[in-house]
């Protein structure tokens, strides 16, 4: 006779245990960026603090995935909202969460602005080089030659330009006295766990904190398990996952 | 908590712009988000000059959007926040004054009408008015008053925070840089010196501690029929709520057997019109609605049922005009218009235009 465990699936309390299934396509990388998100969150026990706001395109599926008070924003829009949270009540640790989409092409103003002004809040971009929700076309962060509904012989850099590289773009511009600003992937969680860590301690410290996080979008790609681990790869060595930007004191 | 200046009544000589910014301590606003355009910008100055003696915030934005979507954030966060803007700032704007009407945000907001379309001119106009009421890909569940006057911005400004905080629907002041650069004298009061207590507010994210069940805001649905759901309940609410809101000045109005209908600054200019008419021995009289969004309907159409003739006035091509003439479909009042796209009316032109309708009446 086969003995059934009573064992639930091990969730994070900054996750909402009634959400049930991932909204998200297989393959989908935000579901690991959320659950590392919120494995964070409770190692440093910002449960009470954190309001977490997300924007339009695929990151909007994530409206209720939290365990946080939580605004769905709208298409560009989640930056301003959240900076105006922690404007309002510096206590809150506030997280903008949105795509390339969201955060380096409608958005890019408000994610410029942020970090010039040093915006109590982390941004996280997933970045996985197209607009998912909205069918796949070309994003601020396709590859060059990857094909995209808008760019179906693939991205010609002469015509479209270069792929923006937010992270660099971001290090550059943020306060090194009071910022966090690096880029990750979702092919190392525990790393990604370790990057989250010290962008929002720098958040609850007060600081301006941006993580772009390397994604991948199989659905879109039209990639299998191999193809889209490659592909990963690819994106790795072309946009460089590390820690540019690191306030003193941050660990 | 924010510190209050006026304590006491107090008569000032001000711009319009200043007494809103006194009006919104007065109305115990914590934080303004802002970006400059003409013609508010003093709104924001008198605002940052007073933050040491009122302990409130400010924030400069890098746009209108961001204005919109931080005061947005502001007010989740559980603060009386506010903004104002005007013309390309008013319509870029829209994004986040649309969200505020999906997720019934009390947002507050002045605008102070310029020229349009576009970068136009950057005193003066009455052409925001159907962007105010309607903007935004939705269906107008806003509140929207139109004021007349300096005593008007402080009694309204202040009654824009305790409507929107009551019914949930983002409010708005509509005036217009006449209003917002002339100077006027006026009273600074204490709400609470008037009976007026403010509508207490709450945090929608963050502060809960484990008190509440976390909170989570939508702005997407899945379905059409779920929208339709949700909108139909803001529908009923707004049609419900809308006889407790609705406001409208009548002056002289009883006989008129010429109904002036105009609103905001050229209403004033209307009720100067009125009196001269009167000397003439023309029986004009002037309906104001205040709230423009809702419209007072009932006193509208039983005005324009009384009435000979009706005379349409604004500082925009018939943007007023259009909303009350839905509103008073069957009525077979004719009617005649004086619109001066973008340039202020005054109450020679209206008694002029007047004239000549008695004259020669109005078949419309």
């Amino acid at each position: 006779m086969i003995e059934m465990l009573e064992k639930g699936p091990r969730l994070a309390k900054a996750q909402n245990a009634e959400v049930g299934a991932s909204k998200f396509c297989p393959g989908c990388g935000h579901g690991m960026i959320l659950k590392t998100l919120a494995q964070t969150i409770d190692e440093l026990e910002l449960n009470d603090k954190a309001v977490f706001g997300c924007d339009i395109g695929c990151s909007l599926l994530s409206w209720n995935y939290m365990n946080v008070d939580t605004v769905q924003t709208h298409h560009g829009r989640t930056t301003p909202v959240i900076y105006g949270v922690t404007r309002a009540n510096p206590d809150l640790v506030g997280i903008a969460y949105m795509g390339d989409g969201g955060g380096l092409a409608i958005g890019s103003q408000h994610l410029v602005n942020a970090a010039v002004r040093s915006e109590n809040l982390l941004i996280i971009v997933a970045n996985n080089t197209n607009y998912g929700m909205t069918g796949g076309q070309m994003s601020p962060t396709t590859m060059p030659g990857q094909k995209t509904e808008t760019t179906p012989y693939g991205r010609d850099c002469d015509v479209t330009g270069r792929p923006a590289k937010g992270a660099e773009m971001v290090a550059s511009i943020a306060d090194p006295e009071k910022s966090f600003v690096a880029r990750a992937s979702v092919s190392n969680l525990r790393k990604l766990k370790a990057t989250f860590k010290k962008a929002l301690k720098n958040v609850d410290m007060g600081g301006f904190s941006f993580v772009e996080v390397l994604s991948v979008c199989p659905l879109n790609w039209r990639t299998n398990n191999v193809q889209t681990w490659d592909r990963l790869k690819t994106m790795e060595e072309f946009f460089e996952v590390k820690d540019f930007v690191q306030r003193e004191g941050l660990e | 908590m924010v510190k209050k200046l006026i304590t006491q009544d107090t008569r000032m000589f001000l711009t319009g712009n200043e007494v809103i910014a006194y009006a919104a301590n007065a109305a115990e606003a914590e934080f303004m988000y802002g970006y400059p355009i003409t013609p508010q910008n003093e709104i924001m100055h008198t605002w940052c000059k007073l933050l040491p003696k009122t302990e409130a915030g400010f924030l400069q934005t890098e746009d209108e959007i961001s204005a919109g979507f931080s005061t947005i954030g502001g007010i989740l966060a559980g603060k009386r926040a506010f903004t104002a803007t005007a013309g390309p700032g008013n319509v870029i704007m829209q994004d986040a004054q649309s969200m505020a009407e999906m997720m019934r945000i009390p947002f507050v907001c002045a605008v102070m009408q310029r020229g349009g379309p576009s970068t136009a001119t950057v005193i003066y106009a009455q052409q925001e008015t159907r962007l105010t009421c309607f903007g935004g890909n939705g269906e107008g569940f806003r509140i929207v008053y139109s004021t007349a006057g300096h005593q008007d911005l402080y009694d309204y400004m202040i009654k824009a925070f305790n409507t929107a905080w009551k019914y949930r629907f983002p409010t708005f002041m509509l005036a217009d840089g006449y209003q917002g650069k002339m100077r006027e004298p006026v009273t600074l009061y204490d709400p609470a010196s008037r009976g007026i207590k403010m509508v207490p507010v709450e945090a929608t994210l963050g502060g809960a501690n484990g008190s509440r069940p976390v909170n989570h805001v939508r702005n997407t649905f899945n379905l059409e029929e779920e929208l339709m759901e949700v909108l139909d309940k803001y529908q009923e609410e707004f049609d419900r709520i809308s006889p407790e809101i609705e406001e409208y000045l009548e002056y002289k109005a009883d006989d008129a057997e010429v109904l002036i209908i105009a609103h905001g600054i050229v209403a004033r200019s209307a009720m100067t019109a009125v009196d001269e008419l009167r000397a003439k021995g023309i029986k004009a009289g002037l309906f104001r609605p205040i709230t423009l969004r809702p419209l007072a309907v009932k006193p509208l159409r039983a005005a324009v049922a009384r009435a000979k003739q009706v005379l349409f006035t604004e500082s925009a091509n018939g943007q007023l005009a259009q909303m009350v003439l839905e509103k008073i479909y069957g009525l077979q009042t004719p009617y005649s218009t004086l619109f001066k796209m973008g340039v202020g009316v005054t109450g020679d032109d209206i008694v002029q235009k007047v004239e000549s309708m008695v004259k020669e009446p109005a078949t419309v």
